[in-house]
C-alpha cells in the first residue's frame, strides 16, 4: 500500500518549487542582464571593456574608467582590510580573553551590521575632509574610495577568519605550547596552516563583496567618468556609474551600457563567490 | 640567547599590532555611533515623524514619507521573502535531505547572499519598472525580497537541521506523516531559531540602498500606493547626505540615525534570543 499522504504531496511540492525559485531567479537575473545589454554588445564588442571614453551625449560608450576604477579602489581595499583583518581575527580567536572575546567579536560583527550607506555618508562627512587635509585636492576619488571600502570589509573578514582560526583543535595548539614556543610561533605555525584554506576563502569572499559594494563608495569617489591620473583624482567605478547613471539614461544604448555593466559586475563577482565557497569554505558547511 | 629574545620580541610586537587592530575596529565602531548619536538625535524632534519633507530652506520638514515608505517597503519584502525563504529551507533540510537538487540549491542561495545588491535593482528595474513605464515600490519590495531570501533560507535550512533526527522519527514512529512532523515537530523545535532567520533577515535589507534607487527611486510626498515610486529612509539619506543645503544634510543625519539604530537594534535582539535560547539547553 503506497499511498502518498495529500498533505505531503501539497507541501512537499510547494517547498520545492520555492526552492527552485532560487535557481530560477538566478537564471532569469543573467537572462534578463544579457537580453537589455545584448544592444551594447553588439554595437561596441570587445571595445567596450578597453574604451577609454564614456561620452553619452556622443553615444560612446567605454567602460575601461568604471573597470579600473573599480580594481584599484578594490586593491587598495583588500590590501589595507585584510593584514588588518587578520590581526582582529588573531586578537579574538587567540589573544582575548573569553570575557572580552565575546564583547569585542559581538562589537565587531556589530560594525558589519551597519548599513553600507552610513558609511558612504560619514566617509563623505569626516573622511574625505581628513584625506584632503593630507593629501591635498578634492578628499575624494580612489584612495578615499578604497579605504572606505576597507573599513567596511574589515569586519567581515575578521569575523570569518576568526571562525576559521576557532577550528584549530587546542590540543594542537597545547603541544606547541609544550615545547616552548610563543604565541606568536603557535599562531604562524600552528594556527594559520591549520585554518589556512578558511582564511583565503574568507578574503576571497570578502573581495567578491567589495567588488559590488556601492553606496559606500558612491558618496567619495567623485563620480569623474575618466582613467585617473592619480588615486587622489576624482574617478568612477561600476557600481558608482550604475547608481549615478541609471535613472538618468535617456537614450536605448545608453541604458544597454549600464546593463552590460551590471552584467560584467554580476559574471565577476558571481565567479570569485562561486570560487571562495566551493574551493575554500565548502567543508565549513557540513 | 639572542634568538630567544627575537622571538619573544616579535611576539610582543604581533601581538601588539592584533590588539591594535581589534581597538581600531571598535573605535571606528564608536566613532560613527557617536556621531551619529551627536548629529541625529540633536536634529530628531517631534516633527521629524510627524512632517513630510519640505523644499530646502523652508522649516519643520521630517521623514515621515520615508520612516512610512521604508516600513512598507521593508515589510512587504518580508512578506514575500519570509514564506518563499522558510519554504525553500524546509525543502533543503526536510524534502530534499542530502539530495543533488537541494545541495545545488543550496550553494547558489549561498552565492547570492554575497551577490552585489544593485545588480540585483537593475535586475527588477529592467523585469518591473521598464515595461510599465514607472517605479513602483512593489518593484522595490521584490527587490528587498530577493535580497533577504537567501538569508532566511540559510538560518532556516541551519536551524531545521539542528533539530534531532530522534525526535523526527519518535513522530514517525506514531504514524504522523512527514508534514505533520514537520509542522508540530520540527518548525516547534526550531521555532527560536527561525525567528533569529527572520529578524537577520530584516537587518539585512532594512539597510539597503542600491537595489531601491531603480526600483521604489524616491518621494517627496507622502505616498501609500506601492504602485508609485515611494520614499525610503536610505535613497532619502542619499539624496539629502549629497545635497548642499544644511537642513537637508541635518535630516539626512537623522535619517541615519533612526536606521542604524533599528538596525543595530534588531540584529542585537536577534543575538539575545540565540543566547537566551543557547541557556536553556
Amino acid at each position: 500500500m503506497k499511498n502518498i499522504n495529500l498533505g505531503d504531496f501539497i507541501f512537499e511540492s510547494l517547498s520545492r518549487f520555492m526552492a527552485l525559485s532560487v535557481f530560477v531567479v538566478l537564471v532569469a537575473i543573467f537572462v534578463v542582464l544579457y537580453i537589455d545589454a545584448k544592444p551594447a554588445i553588439d554595437s561596441f564588442g570587445t571595445g567596450f571593456l578597453t574604451g577609454e571614453i564614456w561620452a553619452p551625449n556622443m553615444e560612446t560608450f567605454g567602460a575601461l574608467p568604471s573597470i579600473y576604477g573599480t580594481i584599484i579602489s578594490t586593491i587598495i581595499a583588500m590590501a589595507v582590510a585584510t593584514p588588518i583583518a587578520i590581526g582582529i581575527a588573531i586578537f579574538l580567536s587567540e589573544i582575548a580573553h573569553a570575557k572580552i572575546k565575546g564583547v569585542a567579536g559581538t562589537l565587531i560583527e556589530l560594525l558589519a551590521a551597519i548599513p553600507s550607506v552610513i558609511y558612504g555618508m560619514w566617509g563623505l562627512f569626516y573622511f574625505v575632509p581628513i584625506v584632503r587635509d593630507v593629501t591635498g585636492g578634492s578628499g575624494m576619488g580612489l584612495l578615499t574610495g578604497g579605504l572606505i571600502l576597507a573599513i567596511m570589509i574589515i569586519p567581515f573578514t575578521a569575523s570569518i577568519t576568526r571562525d576559521s582560526m576557532n577550528t584549530t583543535p587546542d590540543i594542537l595548539k597545547e603541544s606547541a605550547y609544550a615545547l616552548g614556543a610563543t604565541k606568536w610561533d603557535v599562531i604562524k605555525d600552528v594556527v594559520l596552516p591549520y585554518a589556512k584554506i578558511g582564511v583565503i576563502g574568507s578574503i576571497i569572499l570578502s573581495l567578491g563583496r567589495a567588488l559590488g559594494e556601492t553606496m559606500a563608495v558612491t558618496f567619495v569617489m567623485g563620480n569623474a567618468q575618466r582613467i585617473p591620473e592619480s588615486i587622489l583624482e576624482p574617478a568612477t567605478s561600476i557600481p558608482v556609474t550604475l547608481a549615478n547613471e541609471f535613472t538618468e539614461a535617456d537614450s536605448d544604448i545608453y541604458y544597454s551600457s549600464l546593463y552590460l555593466l551590471a552584467l560584467l559586475l554580476f559574471v565577476v563577482s558571481f565567479a570569485i563567490i562561486a570560487t571562495a565557497k566551493f574551493l575554500f569554505l565548502k567543508k565549513e558547511r557540513s | 640567547m639572542l634568538h630567544k629574545n627575537k622571538r619573544k620580541i616579535l611576539n610582543t610586537v604581533v601581538l601588539a599590532l592584533s590588539t591594535t587592530a581589534a581597538l581600531l575596529g571598535i573605535a571606528i565602531l564608536f566613532w560613527i555611533i557617536g556621531i551619529l548619536l551627536f548629529k541625529g538625535l540633536s536634529v530628531i524632534s517631534i516633527n521629524t515623524f510627524t512632517q513630510d519633507g519640505t523644499p530646502p530652506g523652508m522649516e519643520g520638514g521630517g521623514l515621515r514619507q520615508a520612516l512610512v515608505g521604508h516600513l512598507m517597503l521593508t515589510s512587504v519584502a518580508m512578506g514575500i521573502g519570509i514564506p518563499v525563504g522558510m519554504l525553500a529551507g524546509t525543502y533543503l533540510s526536510e524534502y530534499g535531505a542530502g539530495s543533488k537538487v537541494a545541495n545545488f540549491i543550496r550553494d547558489l542561495s549561498d552565492i547570492m547572499m554575497s551577490a552585489p545588491s544593485i545588480v540585483v535593482g537593475v535586475f527588477v528595474y529592467g523585469i518591473m519598472v521598464a515595461p510599465v513605464h514607472h517605479f513602483s515600490g512593489w518593484a522595490g519590495s521584490v527587490a528587498l525580497a530577493i535580497l533577504a531570501i537567501p538569508v532566511i533560507i540559510r538560518t532556516t535550512d541551519d536551524m531545521l537541521r539542528l533539530v534531532p533526527q530522534t525526535l523526527r522519527e519518535a513522530a514517525y514512529a506514531l504514524g504522523a506523516p512527514k508534514w505533520k512532523v514537520i509542522f508540530q515537530v520540527v518548525y516547534k523545535g526550531a521555532a527560536v531559531g527561525l525567528m533569529t532567520g527572520i529578524l537577520l533577515g530584516v537587518a539585512r535589507v532594512a539597510g539597503e540602498t542600491a537595489p531601491l534607487l531603480f526600483t521604489s527611486f524616491n518621494n517627496n510626498f507622502f505616498s501609500l500606493n506601492m504602485n508609485d515610486s515611494m520614499a525610503s529612509l536610505t535613497v532619502t539619506m542619499f539624496g539629502y547626505a549629497s545635497s548642499p543645503y544644511e537642513d537637508w544634510q541635518q535630516l539626512g543625519w537623522a535619517a541615519a540615525a533612526i536606521l542604524t539604530f533599528a538596525v543595530l537594534f534588531v540584529n542585537i535582539l536577534s543575538r539575545v534570543i540565540m543566547n537566551i535560547k543557547k541557556g536553556k539547553r
